[in-house]
């Protein structure tokens, strides 16, 4: 479902972020992707995301190459890829049903159907009672399972986390990795960036690990 | 083998995605409702700055399109003076009552002549006499001074160049002294106006620009102020067409709201005036009347607003969106 093929990202000052990277993830698979801050794990994901094109090597994303995709078509490329955000990146002045609803009304679904899927999304996440609640009055907890609902209320094949369970305490954050868990059970390619290395070593899932840009273990290529 | 493996996979991957034209219309019109709805409900809701913006654009366009509308109605009355020209023939000394008259006979006869009349030289005395205030002095006159006249009303089909040349004609007869056609002043009034219009069309273009880059200005601070949501909406698959709509509504709906305005000052000025012009024209025994912008050319205004607010949107849209990528 994701291959990487020998991929290099240098930035333009020079600094090599991604160092030859190959690796690949199946569909279901959940894959955690750990390193010190400054690894390459953002990178990595922004290179899925197209938020950045690799300077040299192949990504593949549920069998197509990224580098046949022109501007033009990133935004139909991201909508099948859901995103979960360490900050959360949510709309403030929106409501929380809204906030989920987005990919929806940008994917252009009847909005019946949005609300039926926005509804299923909160039900998982367990915060269907705040629908109408703005985010500015959630807990952080709640706000990335906000964030989550937001990711999978397309239903997309991947599903990526950038730092999920960054600002949370432990009991929090193993819950939000039971519905991660949960995702990839359902047939969602997971992929988890994080550096809880005691959190995602007790959950036994493959652990891609980066170090300075290049990859010391967990590839499967 | 790789690539073409790849290829195969690609297609596979693409087809679940692919929804019908039909959806993706009525999603597309769906999208267009709620960017036009939620644009003007965020107008509406900071009423005091959205009011600012549509009086700028509306005195804006006010200005240019009053001139012209007062343009219009000069227009309009010169309309009244121009047509038909008259020619005046000062007949020679020597020409008796007898055979100006058989002049004028010749002359009624003709096509191009529809009229004619003999003021004879007794007759303007006398109008001389009465108007001028002058009756003691020319009662001191032994003869009079003054030639017959004969008035020309060329026939209406006639152009200028025409008039002009039948004023030349009739000079060359031996029973006129000087054939005068007096369009002069009404030449002078016509490059007036030319010159006027040209001024309002100048004047006009620089508030249109004006226009223009106070809407473009207004969307750019718009969009400045959602940056965080236009990131977000690109991060969740939202194209640039996606992005650009509710700015283009905004647009839309501050130039309708300035045309709408402009629409209004200017029928409040016309109003203003209507009266004293009432007054004057009664004076001057006219049956003028002021013409005003009329319903389609209010109609014009608010949609000239509508499109110069789509068109300044688009302009803001286009240099500021692109550069909001996620980062």
């Amino acid at each position: 479902m994701i291959t990487f093929d020998r991929v290099s990202k240098r930035y333009e000052e020079g600094h090599d972020a991604l160092r030859e990277i190959s690796f690949r993830i199946d569909r279901d698979e959940l894959v955690f992707l750990t390193g010190h801050s400054g690894a390459g794990k953002s990178t990595l994901l922004r290179l899925i995301m197209l938020m950045d094109r690799p300077s040299r090597g192949q990504v593949i994303i549920d069998g197509q190459n990224l580098a046949t995709v022109r501007a033009r078509g990133i935004p139909q490329h991201r909508r099948g890829i859901g995103v979960v955000f360490q900050n959360h990146q949510l709309l403030f002045d929106r409501s929380v049903f809204d906030n989920v609803a987005l990919p929806l009304i940008i994917a252009g679904y009847d909005h019946r159907d949005i609300g039926r899927r926005v509804r299923a999304a909160l039900d998982k996440v367990g915060l269907l009672s705040r629908e109408r609640a703005l985010p500015i009055t959630l807990s952080g907890g709640e706000q990335q399972r906000v964030g989550i609902a937001r990711a999978v209320v397309g239903k997309p094949k991947i599903l990526l986390a950038d730092e999920p369970t960054g600002n949370l305490d432990p009991v929090l954050s193993a819950e939000i990795m039971k519905l991660f868990e949960d995702f990839s059970q359902v047939g969602v390619t997971v992929l988890i960036a994080s550096h809880d290395l005691i959190l995602i070593s007790r959950l036994r899932h493959r652990i891609i690990t980066l170090r300075q840009g290049c990859l010391v273990s967990g590839s499967a290529l | 083998m790789k690539a073409r493996r790849e290829t195969v996979r690609r297609r596979e991957g693409a087809s679940p995605s692919r929804t019908g034209w039909k959806d993706r219309l009525n999603a597309w019109l769906q999208h267009h409702r709620l960017s036009a709805a939620d644009s003007l409900v965020r107008v509406l809701d900071n009423p005091g700055s959205s009011l600012l913006t549509w009086l700028v654009i509306g005195i804006a366009l006010a200005l240019p399109v009053g001139l012209n509308v007062a343009l219009d109605n000069v227009s309009q009355v010169s309309a009244g003076w121009e047509s038909p020209a008259q020619i005046s023939l000062f007949l020679q000394d020597r020409v008796d009552d007898e055979s100006a008259r058989a002049f004028e006979e010749e002359l009624v006869s003709r096509k191009d002549i529809r009229e004619t009349r003999i003021i004879s030289r007794e007759e303007a005395l006398e109008e001389f006499r009465t108007l001028s205030g002058f009756a003691d002095v020319l009662a001191s006159l032994e003869e009079n001074p003054l030639p017959d006249l004969m008035l020309v009303t060329p026939a209406a089909d006639l152009d200028e160049p025409a008039v002009s040349a039948l004023r030349a004609e009739l000079q060359t007869r031996t029973e006129v002294a000087e054939a005068v056609l007096d369009m002069q002043w009404l030449q002078r009034l016509n490059s007036l106006m030319e010159l006027g219009r040209r001024l309002v069309m100048a004047v006009g273009g620089m508030l249109v620009i004006g226009v223009l880059l106070i809407l473009g200005n207004t969307i750019k601070l718009g969009i400045e102020s959602r940056r965080d949501e236009i990131v977000i909406v690109k991060l969740v698959g939202g194209s640039n067409g996606f992005v650009r709509r509710p700015f283009l509504y905004t647009g839309l709906w501050y130039g309708v709201g300035g045309g709408f305005l402009a629409a209004l000052l200017v029928s409040a000025a016309l109003w203003f005036l209507e009266e004293p012009i009432g007054e004057l024209a009664l004076l001057y025994e006219s049956a003028f009347q002021l013409r005003g912008l009329g319903v389609m050319g209010a109609l014009n205004l608010v949609i000239l607003g509508g499109m110069l607010g789509l068109a300044g949107a688009w302009l803001a849209v286009s240099r500021h969106l692109v550069h909001i990528e996620p980062r």
